[in-house]
């Protein structure tokens, strides 16, 4: 560094870092010098870009899976007026029909009464997950067809319109075991690494028993005791899966409560918590968000076997693993899985590449990514290789 | 001035063990390149030891790994110069040559000796790789030759130690092993980058005697890097000064000292820590006083941990510090300076009384505790590790405030623009964060957080070892200032004598937890009364070793 700060006046040179202040913005947000850094590492790494653009698009379209795959139509002009058959129901009656119950609009005779006073507007895919087409040429599995375009399952289900389903409920539920097990999973690392001593001693025993008990036999158990739901799942897995960032965390908060800056907060009078909060954990997040991605990964996984094996969801429920399930006991009908082989190995493997790009990005010995603007003080050259501030770079 | 080394006085090419001509290093950064070298020339002659000095980021070190080619290829880059060994060209040379060339011809130590040796191997075992690598050694022969070396650089009773682990060696004998690593093929340049800088000073003064007399016996040449004008005047035979890059000012040693021609180099003779203390008011009020006060740590053995004895880390000290005075605790690494430190302010288990303000603090609760922590603070040695990195210079300045709600947001605001002011860093800054700063400034910014309280008393662990010459001077005179200007009582930790020197009016030395002297600044540096505090003072001061069985090895 041969810049102002070098050896320069001690008065700090008022342009000497432009901007840093404030002002620099990535997608619009205020952000501080080493988060721009980051993603800037993040978006050098461009197989890691795509994928995360490509699965936010997938999964912002399987958000809104009830406007691209339903047995509703989106919209229903009837005698002058509109109707939302997707977000209302309507007994069948408002269409000069016979009952009382829901409309069944793919009924024929129903869309006949409909098209005589107005029209109806299809999703693209006109089957939802668990609508059954009882019009294939072909006994159940159908192949691949212009109606059903993945071809159905051997209920006559449409495959596409299940896998949307499926692929929804998949992330997002991986997404709120990976958020759950993270907040417990750091607030127990706090804990342990930050006290030490006995508190950590006790902590580390009950994690390595906790961790011997067999999850899957215990789902089994379950199983058999209550009808497993979503949410039952969560919380069962949950148990278990909160102890994957324990160790990380741990050790980062084992280092830092030695670091002079927390022993300076310590002399200030900062209290234990405000410290952890404060000035331990973003360092502790840094390994955390490390994970994340692949804990994600773990997350879907572990839902899509205990699918498979029958012990998921409900019955009937669209579900990644009941497609593999499906695939396996109907050979003859390989659309099944390879679709379902196809749809996991993608999703899993793009947020592996995220996975890598943000373990880039966080990683402070990678300067590859092109930084726009002038060098800023962290990008100090290797002037001493040996040097021991290397601690300082985080 | 460049044509210092210039054509005019050209030997002839064999006779120069090194030349270095218009040597240039780039670095490849995110943003663009950084010009680490630009352009520099010298030579070595055999025999001689030539010091490279200057501060911290001036590109001493770069030059010198350039010499065996060992920085971050392709990263750094070379745009320009010739570097020749004996004749041979090592710029850009193929990487068999220069294999043949690093560790037999060219050795080189490095500041770290912890992380230059590696931990998982013997010190036997490292020293032979570089045997059976150059020489071809059997494996008893290494043997015999590895022995004769320890036994050359002084490791006492080395065929005990040819088993032992880098960790089991204290910091000294591990830097004496990394020296033997260098040697073991007598190369003709020995190139020791900063070796003494992490080490205590009496053994910094033993290591420095080694390696001059080592140069004798083998009458190879040594390229010395330091920023350590002292260790330069002892040393080298010719000095290069460099800044930004350059190199400045080349002169023989003593011309340099009494005749600096470059206005960077007045600077740098100029920037040692100068200045007397504050004369104390001589009826100030006690503000910190301890009696007897003992950190032991337990050492636990057997199944049943119980504890078989204890590291006396401080043992018994008492002192009193009193409003505008300053105490400064001197002694070497170990010796239980900081422990004590801590220990006065309750950041560290102890026995014994502490009064802080006549009141007795020893057996208060951290609730209790928390009211009186603004008024006795804390600076602490590394300015790179003791600022929080994701809050901005504002934030960190304004957590004591707001722990002990002082003032509303706007006066915080106030407050800590004028903290700014006093520690000599301009207010706009707070926004900024830590990294954006060099070492002096964040040691500012460490000093601004703790006197933002308005504190009584302050604990001042080695504020100055991590920082460069000139910037020491600066924070010195800071110091001096603030405690002038708002009546402090300083506890002055360092072991850098000049430094304390400069600063304080009592001075404590302390040796294993125990205090050996103490007495007035003055009479201390004039006539100290203990062996121990005469190894201390020679070893600082003019880098020498003193006989004594005071100093252990």
């Amino acid at each position: 560094m041969t810049g102002p700060a070098a050896s320069g006046p001690v008065h700090a040179p008022p342009g000497a870092a432009p901007g840093a202040a404030g002002g620099e913005r990535v997608l619009g947000i205020r952000v501080t010098p080493l988060t721009r850094r980051r993603w800037y590492n993040f978006k050098a790494n461009r197989r890691g870009w795509w994928s995360l653009w490509i699965f936010l698009a997938i999964f912002l379209v399987t958000l809104f899976a009830e406007l691209i795959a339903n047995d509703r139509p989106l919209l229903v002009r009837y005698d002058g007026s509109f109707y939302f058959p997707f977000a209302t129901s309507y007994p069948e009656t408002t269409f000069g029909g016979e009952f009382e119950t829901e409309t069944d609009y793919r009924d024929p005779y129903v869309s006949d009464l409909i098209r005589q006073k107005g029209w109806i507007v299809w999703p693209p895919i006109p089957f939802s997950y668990n609508t059954i087409n009882y019009d294939l040429p072909v006994p159940a599995p159908a192949p691949p067809s212009a109606v059903n375009w993945l071809g159905t399952d051997d209920q006559g289900r449409d495959v596409l319109a299940r896998l949307i389903y499926g692929f929804r409920i998949s992330v997002l539920f991986g997404l709120t075991l990976t958020l759950f097990s993270s907040i417990i999973g750091v607030a127990a690392g706090a804990v342990q690494g930050y006290f030490g001593g006995f508190t950590d001693l006790l902590f580390q025993r009950f994690i390595e028993i906790w961790s011997g008990l067999p999850t899957l036999y215990l789902l089994i158990i379950l199983a058999s005791v209550v009808e497993p739901n979503f949410w039952w799942l969560l919380g069962l897995l949950l148990l278990f899966s909160w102890m994957s960032l324990v160790g990380v965390v741990r050790a980062e908060f084992l280092r830092a409560r030695n670091f002079d800056y927390v022993r300076a907060a310590r002399a200030l009078g900062v209290s234990d918590p405000v410290i952890m909060f404060r000035h331990v954990l973003p360092n502790a997040m840094v390994a955390t968000l490390t994970f994340m991605p692949f804990i994600l990964n773990g997350s879907i996984t572990t839902l899509t076997a205990l699918d498979f094996l029958g012990f998921g969801l409900p019955p009937g429920s669209p579900s990644l693993g009941e497609l593999l399930a499906q695939g396996k006991a109907n050979i003859q009908a390989p659309w099944l899985g390879l679709t379902a082989f196809f749809v996991l190995a993608t999703m899993l493997s793009l947020l592996i590449f995220i996975g890598e790009a943000v373990r880039d990005a966080f990683d402070p010995r990678k300067t590859v990514g092109p930084l726009p603007g002038a060098a800023k003080g962290s990008q100090a050259p290797p002037e001493t290789p040996s040097l021991p501030h290397g601690k300082a770079a985080e | 001035m460049p044509g210092m080394d210039g054509a005019g006085r050209d030997g002839p090419m064999a006779e120069r063990l090194l030349d270095v001509r218009n040597l240039t290093v780039d670095f490849r950064m995110g943003s663009g390149t950084v010009h680490a070298v630009r352009g520099v020339s010298f030579h070595i002659e055999p025999g001689e030891t030539l010091a490279l000095v200057g501060e911290s980021g001036s590109g001493k070190s770069v030059t010198a790994l350039s010499i065996l080619q060992l920085l971050a290829y392709p990263m750094a880059h070379h745009p320009s110069g010739s570097i020749r060994f004996r004749g041979t060209e090592l710029l850009g040379a193929e990487e068999r040559v220069l294999r043949e060339v690093r560790g037999d011809r060219i050795a080189m130590i490095f500041q770290e000796p912890m992380t230059s040796l590696n931990p998982l191997h013997t010190i036997e075992r490292q020293i032979n790789e570089t045997l059976f690598l150059h020489k071809g050694l059997t494996r008893d022969a290494a043997r015999r030759r590895t022995l004769e070396l320890l036994r050359l650089v002084g490791i006492p009773s080395p065929e005990k130690r040819l088993g032992a682990y880098p960790h089991e060696l204290s910091g000294g004998q591990r830097q004496r092993v990394m020296i033997a690593m260098a040697l073991a093929n007598e190369p003709d340049l020995l190139i020791a980058d900063e070796p003494t800088t992490a080490l205590d000073v009496t053994i910094q003064a033993q290591i420095l005697e080694l390696l001059k007399d080592l140069q004798r016996r083998f009458g190879m040449a040594l390229l010395l890097i330091t920023h350590d004008l002292g260790i330069v005047r002892r040393m080298a035979d010719r000095v290069c000064v460099m800044s930004g890059g350059e190199i400045v000012e080349t002169a023989p040693t003593e011309q340099l000292f009494t005749a600096p021609r470059h206005p960077y180099t007045q600077r740098l003779l100029k920037a040692e820590p100068r200045g007397n203390p504050v004369p104390p008011p001589t009826d100030a009020p006690e503000v910190m006083a301890a009696e007897d006060v003992k950190v032991w740590f337990p050492i636990k053995a057997g199944l049943l941990r119980r504890t078989v004895d204890h590291v006396k880390a401080v043992d018994g000290v008492s002192l009193r510090v009193c409003a505008g005075h300053t105490v400064g605790v001197v002694g070497e690494s170990g010796s239980g300076k900081t422990t004590l430190g801590l220990a006065l302010l309750r950041l560290q288990q102890s026995q014994g009384a502490i009064r802080f303000d006549g009141r007795e603090v020893h057996g208060l609760q951290p609730a209790q505790m928390r009211p009186l922590r603004r008024e006795m603070q804390v600076v602490f040695q590394d300015p790179y590790g003791s600022l929080s990195p994701r809050l901005s210079v504002g934030q960190i300045i304004e957590e004591g405030l707001k722990v002990h709600r002082i003032g509303t947001a706007r006066e915080r605001e106030a407050m800590i623009a004028r903290a700014l002011e006093e520690v000599g860093l301009d207010p706009a800054s707070r926004n900024r964060y830590p990294h954006e700063f060099s070492g002096g400034q964040r040691q500012r910014i460490a000093i601004a957080r703790a006197m933002v309280l308005k504190p009584r008393f302050v604990v001042l662990d080695e504020p100055t070892s991590a920082l460069d010459m000139s910037v020491q001077a600066q924070i010195v005179d800071l110091l001096r200032d603030l405690q002038a200007r708002n009546n402090l009582a300083y506890l002055f930790i360092s072991h850098d004598l000049r430094v304390v020197r400069a600063l304080s009016n009592e001075v404590i030395v302390m040796k294993d937890g125990r205090v050996v002297e103490r007495g007035a600044t003055r009479r201390i540096f004039e006539e100290p009364r203990e062996p121990y505090t005469r190894a201390l003072l020679a070893a600082a001061l003019d880098h020498r070793t003193v006989e004594t069985a005071a100093v252990r090895s």
